[in-house]
């Protein structure tokens, strides 16, 4: 009877959680443009949307920015973890650790406000030299590296601090160079962490809207901002197969990273050889 | 013996103000089995480390084979090292392993393939090649740890506590390993331990250390038999260590009684330290209620100043079998001294106790703790 019970308590929570998702899907196959009568299925929606070159801008605008700002982060976020790893007082690390956390723990709302004073500010700055910042991509790709880098760092750190010193020496003691010993031994360590990393900045650039909604500026737009647009204009169906589409897309790349992050930690709980 | 190898020259080393080395001089020679042995923060790491480049000293050159590697990095040296854990590349076969060296520096693959070989078959791991590391044993990890480092034809092979890891018997076993790999190999062994019976096993040459100081160099029968300072006395193996005066040459007091002894030179009426292994003490049970002057009493003193016309007498208060021998604590004038003797002392037995004045082994005091780095003449 209890587990009679709490199975249904289970299942009761996941209809909560999936029920507006799943409705959405539904009506993305609606032959019928009200969400009131079901006129049957459809691919219509997905055709008119394919069709549609706005949303096929913002389309490509989010898959550049999701894979150039992942890029970088990645990156940047190796370079920090190297430098973090490295760094032998304790007091100095923590106060940095602490300090990568805080933006993740910041609304999204208060980064996209700061974000886009900063950009105004600059531009100013700039502007007793004749240059301009123009809202737009670059705005855009800058804010979501910012946004990404403590995650990027944060995943990579952890696998980098298992490293065992001394395999590294040992590279060096067999002749390597510390740059041949870094790719050779160190880097195959830590590709696990690397690769999520990318995967979850990849993520989180491609389904954010808040913070890009405040540095985009006009006439530039990705998917999630384009919705909102469009959906402030009156509902249109496409919007329904847009967003699952980009439910999807997330879905997918959650369980490539969920993947990899068991593998990781399945590699990583190895007893030291 | 052969030419100086290696020589460390004033070397000196701190981390973070505290300092690990303090102007450590030592040469070694080639072919030599040389281990530093001391307890843990005393230093002999870091000189392995220094040796092998993955640190830089202050101050102080390293010299090796008549050029100063000093400022080389450890990728340029030929030395290689074997790590206190193994350090396998755990990505990689055992092949590769092994290959790792040779392939940095671009050697055919057929020189390659021999070699992966011939280094199994040093090591006895022929056919392993394919299995991956974490498949193996710790001491199987470590033969080929040993194997991936003498590919290289290194001169000179550094050992950081390779055996720590092990269990007793696998340490026992590979310690003739190395010992037969020496030989095999003819170079030279720098090997670091703080297991003082590994170190007496298998060097030729161990140099003990304390507090970032050298205490003593020497073969293991000089370190054993000849303890230059209370320190290495008490490192390496039991012994009983306690204060005497060196009454004049070849007579020193201790507890109240003198003993011969066969050292010479301490001047007279000088304080000293006197040190006794457990095994050079022998014992003489005093029969059961001979009162002091009878005739049963006489025969056992006669018995031990036939040893020494100096002798102690004392009471057994503990007692422990160990396999080879009794291991015993015999209290005599407040001082619970430490006796290993194959014939058993019950506990509660009166008795006398002497020792050959050949295994009283006399040392100076140190009048400070800096001191105890006693400066050493070439050996």
């Amino acid at each position: 009877m209890k587990k009679v019970l709490s199975r249904i308590y289970l299942a009761f929570i996941f209809i909560l959680l999936y029920a507006p998702i799943l409705v959405l899907i539904i009506l993305s196959f609606n032959d019928s443009k009200t969400r009131a009568k079901w006129g049957g299925w459809t691919l219509k929606w997905y055709q008119q949307m394919l069709l549609n070159a706005d949303i096929m801008a913002a389309f490509r605008n989010t898959l550049i920015i999701a894979l150039l700002s992942a890029l970088i982060s990645t990156l940047l976020g190796l370079l920090a973890a190297i430098g973090l790893n490295r760094m032998k007082r304790k007091s100095t690390r923590t106060v940095i650790m602490s300090a990568l956390n805080i933006p993740m723990l910041n609304a999204e709302i208060v980064t996209g406000i700061s974000l886009m004073l900063v950009f105004i500010a600059f531009g100013q700055f700039l502007n007793h030299w004749g240059y301009t910042i123009a809202f737009g991509f670059g705005t855009v790709l800058i804010g979501h590296i910012t946004f990404n880098l403590p995650y990027t760092v944060l995943s990579i750190l952890p696998p980098l601090s298992k490293v065992n010193v001394s395999t590294y020496e040992a590279a060096l003691d067999l002749g390597c160079s510390s740059r041949q010993a870094f790719f050779r031994i160190v880097f195959p360590d830590i590709l696990p962490g690397i690769l999520s990393g990318f995967l979850l900045a990849f993520t989180l650039s491609l389904d954010d809207f808040v913070i890009t909604h405040f540095v985009k500026g006009p006439g530039f737009d990705t998917l999630s901002t384009k919705i909102y647009t469009e959906v402030r204009k009156g509902i249109k169906p496409e919007m329904y197969a847009l967003s699952t589409l980009l439910f999807v897309s997330v879905l997918a790349l959650l369980l490539i990273f969920g993947r990899s992050r068991n593998e990781h930690k399945a590699a990583s709980e190895k007893p030291v050889a | 013996m052969s030419n100086k190898l290696i020589d460390l020259q004033h070397i000196t080393k701190s981390f973070d103000g505290t300092m690990v080395l303090d102007d450590l001089c030592l040469y070694i020679r080639e072919n030599e089995f040389l281990t530093l042995l001391g307890p843990s923060g005393c230093g002999k790491t870091t000189t392995l480390r220094i040796l092998g480049g993955f640190e830089h000293p202050d101050s102080g050159r390293v010299i090796f084979d008549g050029a100063d590697i000093t400022d080389l990095s450890p990728n340029k040296r030929q030395l290689n090292t074997v790590f206190q854990k193994y350090a396998l590349f755990s990505h990689m076969n055992i092949a590769d392993n092994i290959a790792f060296g040779l392939k940095i520096r671009k050697k055919s693959k057929e020189y390659i393939d021999d070699k992966i070989k011939y280094a199994l078959k040093l090591v006895n791991l022929e056919g392993f090649e394919t299995r991956m590391p974490d498949s193996l044993s710790g001491g199987q990890q470590q033969r080929i740890a040993i194997a991936r480092a003498i590919v290289n034809e290194p001169k000179v092979l550094l050992l950081d506590e390779p055996l720590g890891a092990l269990d007793l018997k696998l340490r026992q076993d590979m310690q003739y390993e190395l010992i037969r790999l020496k030989n095999e190999l003819g170079i030279t062994f720098i090997y670091v331990t703080h297991d003082q019976e590994e170190a007496l096993t298998m060097s030729d040459t161990i140099v003990v250390m304390n507090q970032g100081y050298i205490q003593q160099i020497g073969t293991p029968e000089d370190i054993y038999n000849e303890p230059q300072n209370a320190f290495v006395a008490d490192f390496i193996g039991d012994s009983n260590i306690l204060p005497g005066i060196m009454i004049k040459d070849q007579l020193v007091e201790f507890m109240g009684a003198r003993f011969a002894c066969v050292d010479t030179g301490f001047g007279t009426n000088k304080p000293v330290d006197v040190v006794i292994r457990p095994e050079d003490l022998k014992l003489f049970a005093l029969p059961e209620g001979a009162e002091k002057g009878s005739e049963a009493y006489q025969s056992c003193v006669s018995k031990a100043e036939a040893l020494n016309p100096g002798y102690l007498t004392g009471v057994v208060s503990h007692l422990i079998f160990k396999g080879v021998h009794y291991e015993m604590e015999v209290q005599s004038g407040g001082f619970e001294w430490l006796v290993h003797s194959t014939r058993l002392f019950a506990v509660g037995t009166k008795v006398l106790m002497s020792v050959d004045p050949f295994n009283i082994q006399i040392m100076n005091k140190p009048e400070s703790e800096d001191e105890q780095a006693v400066a050493l003449e070439d050996m």
